[in-house]
């Protein structure tokens, strides 16, 4: 009954729409037409394929002009300490992407994501840590273990709540964040002999038999984990993100996401199952924070829940490098990650001015990327690959 | 046996029956026309028809299979396609890939066989694309294959949009007014079309039309709603002289 009334209002709503559609329609034709070239250019099967071999190439060039800055003992240990961080932001950015640019809707919990990802990863670490399994293994393993937990919570929260839109879903993820956040503050975990303990009150109520170690304590968190994380790690990590991300897009699945995006009752008419496309693309974009809280919590010691690393604030850093980006762009969100992170620690020096110089760059970047004049400026004068396809195409590798 | 056979179908929205006790009966290969005034609930039937409103009662056969209140999805698959009003294109995809996406459930593979790029992807991505131009040069719009949707012109978005309900593979087609907003030019040609879907496809085709010319020149039958009811059916020459239908619809004079 509720789906009813719901696809009702929405009927009468396009009813009412009908007549400024028309005018509408044409309005947007003659504003598109300066695009024309740009998009058939982008559209073309090749140059999806060229585009997305910029962004692998352009991740791939980073990482060996590091590794060779590093060899040369050119990078200082404060960028040193980055590289992992700048891994997971990239991780982040492209993830939220697949939610917010390619299925379309908001959302404002992926820290929240992350934060199962780290605690998840970091406990089945902690709990092989005295095993004889090589630690690369084991972190792969982990990196799994925090990805499939991620995506279990996605799932478990995407079923009610991608039945909501906008706004709603924008809540109902925010407040996912922070309730995820609050809770593990309050969870002891230990592991003994017999498994697993959780307490809600505290370490000594968890009755660990001899040699049982506590894991999660409370708003303490989390100590010990091995530090497995490193700057190759989260490299691969980023080009694995990539790949399923760019891969996914470019497929019949990604496809059919990208079409509820655009017209959700059309895709419906034409045999889509909007339902199972869009808790996918939520699944597979919380997975993949998952993986990015992995990286988070092996390389940090000890993990706790603070709202500075897995709060609402984090998530929402995480949406500007989206939306600085371009929306739907993938590349985008690779350099505006990469961008946004490095410029607070690069402008350290300058003091009180630091954070008046970042936001006066967030102003620029965003009319760089969206003002329709300097678009066109940029067509005409600037190579057309180096930012990739246009915000909205949705298909911009 | 009837491909479409429409029985008592009557759905209220609160206080206003919108449809009352609907009869139709269309066979194969038909081009069938649905007019009437505006309000009068044509586009209600075709939503009821697509199971975006489900009916408080009566019964919609499809070749013979009882479709009545099953999701849009399904009856889609069972092969009905539709166009709309105000269209629905999606606007950020290329015009390839809007057919790409009518053809989504007949070249199927899994989604980690597209994330991993097996095989099987690119067999079942190079049979689409064969598949969705061959659909785009019936269109004539292959040379646009590339462009994106939104920057097609409008006579080109509403045979965009005809393609892709064709890609379904549907049994019956419904357009609703694809006339709508279309110069007298663009209206021929699309009459043309229309034709040529039917004898090309060999497709069963309802269209709700306001365009009487376009009506008079390619239906074989009609039925004319007038706030819910219909007030006349049958053989297209007949009922364009109905007094009845003069009198609530065209107009006297």
């Amino acid at each position: 009954m509720d789906k009813d009334n719901w696809d009702k209002d929405n009927m009468d709503k396009d009813n009412r729409d009908k007549d400024n559609m028309d005018k509408d329609n044409m309005d947007k034709d003659n504003r598109d037409k300066g695009n024309m070239d740009k998009d058939r250019k982008d559209h073309l099967g090749n140059n999806t394929f060229r585009s997305g071999l910029i962004t692998y190439g352009l991740v791939v060039g980073l990482y060996v002009v590091m590794q060779v800055l590093m060899r040369l003992g050119a990078v200082p240990s404060l960028i040193q300490g980055m590289l992992v961080p700048l891994c997971m932001y990239v991780v982040l950015a492209v993830s939220l992407n697949l939610t917010v640019g390619i299925l379309g809707e908001l959302s404002l919990g992926h820290a929240g994501f992350m934060c199962v990802g780290a605690f998840a990863s970091a406990v089945f670490s902690l709990t092989l840590v005295d095993s004889p399994m090589p630690a690369p293994v084991r972190f792969a393993l982990a990196i799994l273990v925090g990805a499939l937990a991620a995506a279990l919570f996605g799932m478990v929260v995407g079923i009610p709540v991608l039945r909501l839109r906008g706004d709603y879903l924008a809540i109902v993820t925010l407040a996912f964040g922070e309730i995820v956040k609050n809770v593990i503050n309050v969870v002891y975990l230990g592991f003994d002999s017999g498994g697993f303990h959780i307490s809600l009150k505290n370490s000594a109520s968890l009755h660990l038999a001899e040699g049982g170690r506590v894991f999660i304590n409370g708003a303490q968190g989390l100590k010990g984990t091995p530090q497995d994380s490193g700057f190759t790690a989260g490299f691969i990590l980023v080009m694995l993100t990539l790949a399923i991300v760019l891969n996914l897009v470019h497929s019949r699945s990604g496809r059919a996401i990208m079409a509820i995006r655009d017209n959700r009752i059309a895709a419906e008419s034409i045999g889509i199952n909007v339902t199972k496309y869009k808790l996918m693309a939520f699944t597979i974009s919380a997975a993949l924070a998952g993986t990015a809280g992995a990286l988070y919590s092996h390389n940090f010691n000890p993990l706790a829940a603070t709202p500075k690393n897995f709060g609402y604030n984090q998530s929402i850093m995480i949406l500007v490098f989206v939306v600085l980006g371009g929306i739907g762009n993938i590349r985008g969100s690779v350099i505006a990650a990469l961008v946004l992170t490095l410029l607070p620690e690069l402008l350290r020096g300058l003091s009180d001015y630091r954070m008046l110089i970042y936001a006066i760059i967030l102003i620029v970047m965003m009319i760089f990327n969206w003002s329709p004049s300097l678009v066109a400026w940029r067509e005409r004068y600037l190579p057309r690959n180096l930012f990739g396809g246009g915000a909205h195409d949705g298909k911009g590798a | 046996m009837a491909l479409l056979d429409i029985g008592r179908l009557s759905i209220s929205f609160g206080g206003l029956r919108a449809v009352d006790d609907f009869n139709v009966k269309i066979e194969k290969g038909q081009l069938y026309g649905l007019i009437g005034p505006n309000g009068a609930g044509k586009t209600t039937v075709f939503n009821l028809l697509t199971g975006v409103y489900k009916p408080n009662s009566g019964k919609i056969l499809l070749d013979g299979k009882d479709i009545t209140g099953k999701r849009t999805i399904d009856i889609n698959r069972e092969g009905i396609a539709r166009t709309f009003q105000n269209i629905r294109l999606f606007k950020d995809l290329t015009v390839l890939d809007n057919v790409k996406a009518g053809l989504h459930n007949h070249y199927p593979y899994s989604t980690l066989a597209g994330i991993l790029r097996l095989p099987v992807y690119r067999r079942r991505e190079r049979e689409m694309d064969a598949r969705a131009m061959e659909l785009l040069r019936v269109f004539d719009l292959d040379a646009q294959a590339g462009l994106k949707a939104s920057n097609l012109p409008y006579g080109k978005q509403r045979k965009l949009e005809i393609a892709r309900a064709l890609a379904t593979q549907p049994k019956l087609l419904l357009l609703d007014e694809p006339a709508a907003g279309m110069n007298p030019n663009e209206t021929a040609e699309l009459m043309e079309t229309i034709r040529f879907v039917r004898r090309e496809f060999d497709m069963t085709i309802l269209l709700i039309e306001h365009d009487m010319h376009l009506v008079a020149g390619i239906c074989e039958e009609l039925t004319v709603l007038d706030f819910g009811q219909i007030i006349a059916q049958g053989e297209t020459g007949k009922v364009l002289r109905d007094p009845e239908v003069i009198k609530a619809y065209l107009g006297e004079g």
